[in-house]
């Protein structure tokens, strides 16, 4: 690095300071630009993980409340949006084919029955924990009709392996033809 | 002088042999998984292996490994003899028993719980109990580092630590402390609902615990290999280090912010909140400038060792290094996979781009790279440079070190590679058998095919390692010269306290692991809908 040789040692020590202190700003100020796109885009996108902390009794899903399993599924809200409501369980996902209309505000909410799930759908950047205790909320759109995996993706025991649910993303007349009066929707595989 | 040879080299060879047979699980792993296999009728197996191949991988060897160098370190660098010869003998055989008592009922299927214990699924106590044990031998171990440290330093009052030992006694430091959130999550959340004694466990605070330990585990790994950068690499090409103190420095920093950065690991969990993750996610990238120091030091110091050598011009220098010495020639494949690690690991630590990876084989080939690429390499190479000194007997088959580096670079590449392009398509983690035929699936077939064979390559390299470590037990003995570190340009005469002594980091490590873990710890304690019934697995013990 150094071309200069100098004749006093104690030169050579400062220089050799220097050079490293720029380094080490340098890096500091990179650093700190990775930082500021992360909070840049968070705040700006409103990209944010699910994060709040909502409770709910895993062993009492199934009697009452918002994740029996008549409400499990797609709901149409009265603003137009849709709410997609899914519960996790050793090995399967109920339901197990979910059906949302392209181009509309989505909202995930997920827990689950028993231990700790995960669920990413393929192709998009969705990805949460699935929590037992917890309720992971989400929002997403999805831009293109199509079909994707929804496997588990954290460890839940043997049978973990087989746990792949299904995403149909439809046109949204399409989507608007299968609601019926109960203003829900699930699909066949 | 190096005193308690058959100590060292107990730790460094119960290290390698464990490596050895968990290399092979996780060979069979992926080849179970691939295409090339199809369903595995008792899934069970696969998690069985899954769960012993990284309890040692991740918990024993690296352990093992930074104990064994640890008391070599403090013995050649500080002069004396070991203080506490007899703990450390009982630390070990802590480990022994400890290691025993998991994978045995990881073997009988008591315990597919894998090495990350997942509950509020709870196996058979005692592979917790086991898991305990080596963490509390190894408290031996950082409880000795500490005490020699001190010895050494009432005895040459006012003289500079060595860098080896500072480091050294960090890394010990810096396990000791990361240790205490598994360990509170085993004490307090798994084991009472193991042993019977409780029938709820808190999921979300046992997972919040888990974090504290996950990610500083791995700067726990990590620095056997970064001593190794700083104090053997520079002397074994006939350079010198670059700068004593920005080394210490760099130490200090992942002492100080390897622990409060863990919940990176659960941005997308339910049941932490967005302010500590984002808290996080921003210590985490400051975690990247000790490493990023590194990097210019230790060039610069290869730099130095290339003049010396005649090397010229701006980049010239380059053909003049030693590339024939084992110790280049790691360090250069090991900073390649550093490279690429940590431009993957700057990725997972981003609040947003998480989401597109998280939970993915993307994770997993992120952290073969970094730890079995980058570090491990390291490992091998600071073997070789010990292996003289410690058995008295020549290192020979130089070439086959030569294939042996080479083939766990190559290996390792083709392992991890394919592996982060099948995260980015979507492929989930841990399963033992993947449907291909599936709709998008193919390429995912095809790059676990790849992932296979660098595997296999990663096998025959291991197999290579430990032929060399045995033949030289058997080789000519020769009388190797005093065992030297690395020294600096500018050898420090006297040092500010603050790089001297590890107190005012230790102050702000324990400070900032308090501000960033305690307030989450404390909400989720007061939240006691987060109790769930356990789910036991391998029948209720």
């Amino acid at each position: 690095m150094a071309r200069a040789v100098p004749a006093d040692p104690h030169d050579g020590e400062a220089l050799a300071k220097r050079i490293e202190n720029r380094w080490a700003l340098t890096m500091v100020g990179l650093v700190a630009l990775l930082v500021a796109m992360v909070i840049f885009t968070g705040l700006h996108w409103a990209t944010m993980p699910p994060s709040r902390v909502e409770t709910i009794n895993p062993s009492t899903l199934h009697v009452a409340g918002e994740f029996v399993e008549s409400n499990l599924g797609s709901a149409v809200e009265a603003d137009g949006s849709i709410t997609v409501r899914i519960v996790g369980q050793q090995y399967s996902f109920t339901p197990q084919c979910i059906v949302v209309p392209s181009r509309t505000p989505v909202t995930f909410r997920v827990t689950s029955a028993d231990v700790i799930h995960g669920m990413l759908i393929t192709g998009t950047n969705i990805n949460s924990m699935v929590s037992p205790g917890y309720i992971s909320t989400f929002k997403t759109r999805f831009e293109r009709p199509g079909d994707h995996l929804m496997p588990c993706h954290e460890f839940c025991g043997t049978g973990h392996e087989g746990m792949w649910a299904n995403v149909k993303v439809v046109e949204p007349d399409a989507f608007a033809r299968l609601v019926g009066p109960t203003r829900r929707a699930s699909c066949d595989l | 002088m190096i005193y308690n040879k058959r100590l060292i080299l107990a730790h460094f060879w119960l290290a390698f042999a464990l490596f050895g047979v968990a290399i092979l699980l996780g060979e069979w792993q992926m080849f179970i998984r691939s295409p090339l296999h199809g369903w595995l009728r008792n899934a069970d197996l696969y998690y069985r292996s899954v769960t012993a191949h990284g309890t040692v991988m991740g918990y024993v060897f690296p352990t093992l490994v930074a104990m064994g160098f640890g008391y070599f370190i403090s013995e050649a660098a500080l002069g004396q003899p070991l203080v506490g010869r007899r703990w450390a003998w009982a630390g070990y055989y802590m480990i022994i028993v400890g290691s025993v008592a998991a994978v045995v009922p990881v073997a009988m299927g008591l315990d597919s719980v894998l090495y990350t214990f997942y509950p509020p699924m709870i196996g058979n106590a005692f592979y917790y109990i086991g898991v305990v044990l080596v963490v509390v031998g190894s408290w031996v171990w950082v409880a000795l580092m500490g005490i020699n440290l001190y010895v050494w330093k009432r005895a040459h009052p006012g003289a500079p630590v060595p860098l080896a030992m500072f480091a050294n006694v960090a890394g010990a430091y810096l396990w000791g402390w990361t240790a205490v959130g598994a360990a509170l999550e085993l004490l307090f959340q798994i084991l009472p609902v193991a042993l019977g004694f409780a029938t709820t466990i808190n999921a979300g605070l046992s997972r919040v615990l888990f974090s504290w330990t996950l990610h500083a585990i791995v700067y726990f790994w990590l620095m056997p290999a970064y001593i190794a950068f700083y104090t053997i690499v520079p002397r074994a090409i006939g350079g010198r280090l670059y700068s004593d103190s920005m080394a210490r420095i760099s130490f200090a920093l992942f002492l100080v912010f390897a622990m409060p950065i863990g919940i990176h690991h659960l941005f997308a969990d339910p049941e932490v909140g967005a302010g500590f993750k984002v808290v996080h996610s921003i210590f985490t990238a400051m975690v990247a400038v000790p490493t990023l120091l590194t990097v210019f030091t230790i060039c610069a110091s290869v730099e130095i060792a290339a003049r010396l050598r005649g090397g010229k011009g701006l980049f010239g220098w380059v053909k003049a290094l030693p590339w024939a010495n084992p110790q280049m020639l790691a360090l250069a494949l090991s900073f390649v996979m550093l490279g690429f690690g940590g431009a993957g690991g700057l990725i997972n630590m981003s609040y947003q781009l998480d989401s597109t990876i998280h939970n993915t084989q993307w994770v997993t080939g992120h952290f073969h790279l970094i730890f079995g690429g980058a570090i491990v390499i390291m490992y091998f190479a600071l073997a070789y440079d010990l292996w003289p000194h410690l058995t008295g007997r020549a290192l020979l088959n130089l070439r086959l070190v030569h294939w042996q580096l080479w083939l766990w670079f190559i290996g390792m590449i083709v392992l991890t590679f394919p592996w982060h392009y099948a995260g980015l398509l979507g492929m989930p983690r841990r399963m033992a058998f993947y449907d291909y035929t599936a709709p998008g699936m193919f390429a995912e077939g095809v790059s676990v095919v790849m992932s296979t064979i660098g595997g296999a390559m990663l096998v025959v390299s291991a197999a290579l390692f430990l032929t060399v470590l045995i033949r030289n037990h058997s080789a000519a003995r020769v009388d190797p010269e005093p065992f030297t570190f690395s020294r600096a340009v500018h050898e420090p005469v006297s040092l500010p306290w603050a790089l001297n002594g590890l107190g005012l980091w230790l102050g702000l490590m324990i400070a900032l692991t308090i501000t960033n873990y305690g307030y989450p710890i404390v909400q989720l304690i007061m939240t006691p809908e987060g109790r769930v019934p356990p789910v036991f697995v391998g029948g209720k013990p």
